[in-house]
């Protein structure tokens, strides 16, 4: 245990540390995922895991959620201890969750999968400020929300997370199969969120769209955080990722 | 007087009220276990014994407190749904991580206890209660009794009234969503597990209502509810488990069926739902209104 901690690599920041996972061990009932990841999220950045499939990405953001029955180590929140926290406990300290799959709710229309998560800090984005970022969703709000695109989809599951009041959003995914184009909006709703002072944690399989709007980055491997590296320095470790990547 | 194919209004009018009365019942208790079952998962085979325990509530009462039908049918379903959360939070939510199949157990189980308690305190004879809305008026093609007109009207304002709430606020939202994703709405900061419990007491407060509505129209008797429950799942089978209009429609639908078959072929009545379940899991297996998972 000690150990993973010491080899855990870690990284200057000037920021105040807004999540702090330390020695995190997850499971799904007898397989055990995540095997002590270590890695912290300082506040206003956006951070990513990279990392092959199956790493143990998302199990990482399920844990974070407290959607695993199991789970041990360390995860401060802003202060408090959520390992032992129920997921609806967790979300209320101001963490909102974009699950890999969207997980938009066919039984609820576009404008009731928008304000269905409730707010549970002041200082979020109104309903009108999340049209303005997403025109598409005013456009559509009657619509079934599994009847929009996948990009579409993407947007919606960003956009309600943002009405919250939730200061650190944990994004799965959100390029996944989507067209070049998309992924570049999305890009820039990345960045547009870190200028509005969001904490982002997002995984990514593409690196290189990852260091168009990161800070740093973890790379996950075998459910351990085996490497972290500033986004300047990406293009010195170029190799090294794609090594990392398989890509 | 006029007589339609053979048979006279009266009896073919006062066959529909009867099966519009029973299709009120079936309605308002496929109702509450479509609501149980697309949040819980769990097929509540106690749904007829809490019916049974709504309409012994409003007798007791009625005959040890004193408080008429109009007050009883505020209290009982607020009593009966109330043990119904204590059910919920002892027994059935040890069972939400394991299959159906061990919900269906225990609320059979529990349906046999609570009925045997119930014979063994009152008997099985069945006890009387009096009608709160004796009269009725003539209709010129028929007569129609106050409290049938009542249980009627009544059950289709609190079917549609759940049926809005569910489908058109803001509260239902959350039950739908949680319907589909229980987890992710935990994870937006909903408490699901509290909202779990709450759902099922309403779904048993629901039976515990039509318990109440049944006391004056048939006996107060601990099997009153089995009676009724093996049709009322026949009924959720034909609606499609899960889909609330449906299940409402379907109630209303097949009382009224029933009595159409009393009418122009008593013989078949007692099992015509059952011939039409039968149709519709060769036609439709997911039901009318269900989908097909
Ligand atoms: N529900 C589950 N039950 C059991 N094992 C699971 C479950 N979900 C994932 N796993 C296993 O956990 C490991 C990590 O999976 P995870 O989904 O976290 O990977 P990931 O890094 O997100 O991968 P991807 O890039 O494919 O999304 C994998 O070996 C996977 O097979
Ligand atoms: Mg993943």
């Amino acid at each position: 245990m000690l150990e993973t901690l010491a080899s855990a690599p870690v990284l200057p920041s000037t920021r105040r540390t807004l999540l702090d996972a330390r020695d995190l061990h997850a499971w799904y009932g007898e397989s055990h995922i995540l095997h002590g990841m270590t890695f912290t999220i300082p506040e206003g950045e956006v951070v990513t895991l990279l990392g092959r499939n199956g790493a143990g990405k998302t199990t990482t953001m399920r844990s974070i959620m407290g959607l695993l029955r199991k789970r041990e180590g360390s995860l401060v929140y802003d202060g408090t201890e959520t390992v032992g926290l129920p997921p609806n406990r967790i979300a209320r300290l101001g963490i909102g969750y974009v699950p890999e799959e969207r997980g938009i709710f066919a039984s609820l229309n576009v404008r009731e999968n928008l304000e269905l998560p409730p707010v549970v800090k002041p200082g979020g984005l109104t309903t009108a400020e999340v049209y303005e970022l997403f025109p598409r969703l005013l456009e559509r709000k009657g619509s079934q929300g599994t009847k929009l695109s996948g990009g579409e989809q993407q947007m919606l599951a960003i956009a309600r997370i943002l009405r919250t009041g939730a200061k650190l959003l944990l994004l799965d995914e959100p390029t996944e199969g989507l067209a070049p184009v998309i992924v570049q909006q999305i890009g820039e709703i990345i960045r547009t969120l870190r200028a509005k002072g969001f904490t982002v944690l997002l995984v990514e399989q593409n690196f290189r769209f990852a260091a168009t709007v990161a800070d740093r980055h973890y790379v996950v491997e075998h459910g351990r955080v085996v490497d972290a590296i500033l986004n300047e320095d990406v293009p010195a470790n170029t190799a090294k990722l794609q090594e990392y990547l398989g890509v | 007087m006029f007589e339609l194919i053979g048979i006279p209004p009266q009896a073919l009018f006062g066959q529909l009220m009867l099966g519009l009365i029973n299709g009120a019942f079936y309605a308002l208790l496929s109702l509450g276990l479509a609501v149980i079952f697309g949040l819980l998962n769990v097929i509540n085979f106690t749904h007829g014994a809490q019916y049974m325990m709504g309409a012994f509530v409003a007798w007791m009462l009625l005959n040890w407190v004193g408080v008429p039908y109009w007050g009883a049918l505020i209290i009982a379903p607020v009593l009966v749904g109330a043990f119904g959360i204590v059910l919920e939070r002892l027994f059935l939510s040890r069972l939400y991580h394991l299959d159906h199949l061990y919900g269906l157990l225990l609320t059979f189980g529990l349906a046999l206890i609570l009925e045997g308690l119930f014979r063994s305190q009152f008997g099985s004879s069945g006890l009387p209660y009096g009608n709160p809305l004796p009269g009725g008026t003539n209709l010129g093609f028929m007569f129609l009794p106050w409290y049938r007109a009542w249980v009627v009207g009544f059950s289709l304002f609190v079917c549609l009234a759940t049926w809005f709430v569910i489908e058109r606020t803001k509260l239902g939202s959350y039950l739908r969503a949680a319907t589909e994703r229980p987890d992710l709405v935990q994870a937006f900061g909903v408490n699901v597990p509290r909202m779990i419990t709450l759902t099922y007491g309403f779904g048993v407060g629901l039976a515990a209502l039509a318990g109440v509505l049944a006391a004056p129209a048939y006996q107060v008797s601990p099997t009153m509810g089995s009676n009724l429950i093996i049709i009322v799942f026949a009924v959720v089978v034909i609606g499609g488990m899960g889909s609330i209009l449906g299940s409402v429609i379907t109630g209303f639908g097949l009382g009224i069926v029933e009595g159409l078959t009393k009418v122009f072929y008593p013989e078949a009545s007692a099992t015509v739902i059952f011939v039409v379940m039968a149709i519709v899991l060769l036609v439709r297996p997911a039901g009318l209104f269900g989908t097909a998972k």
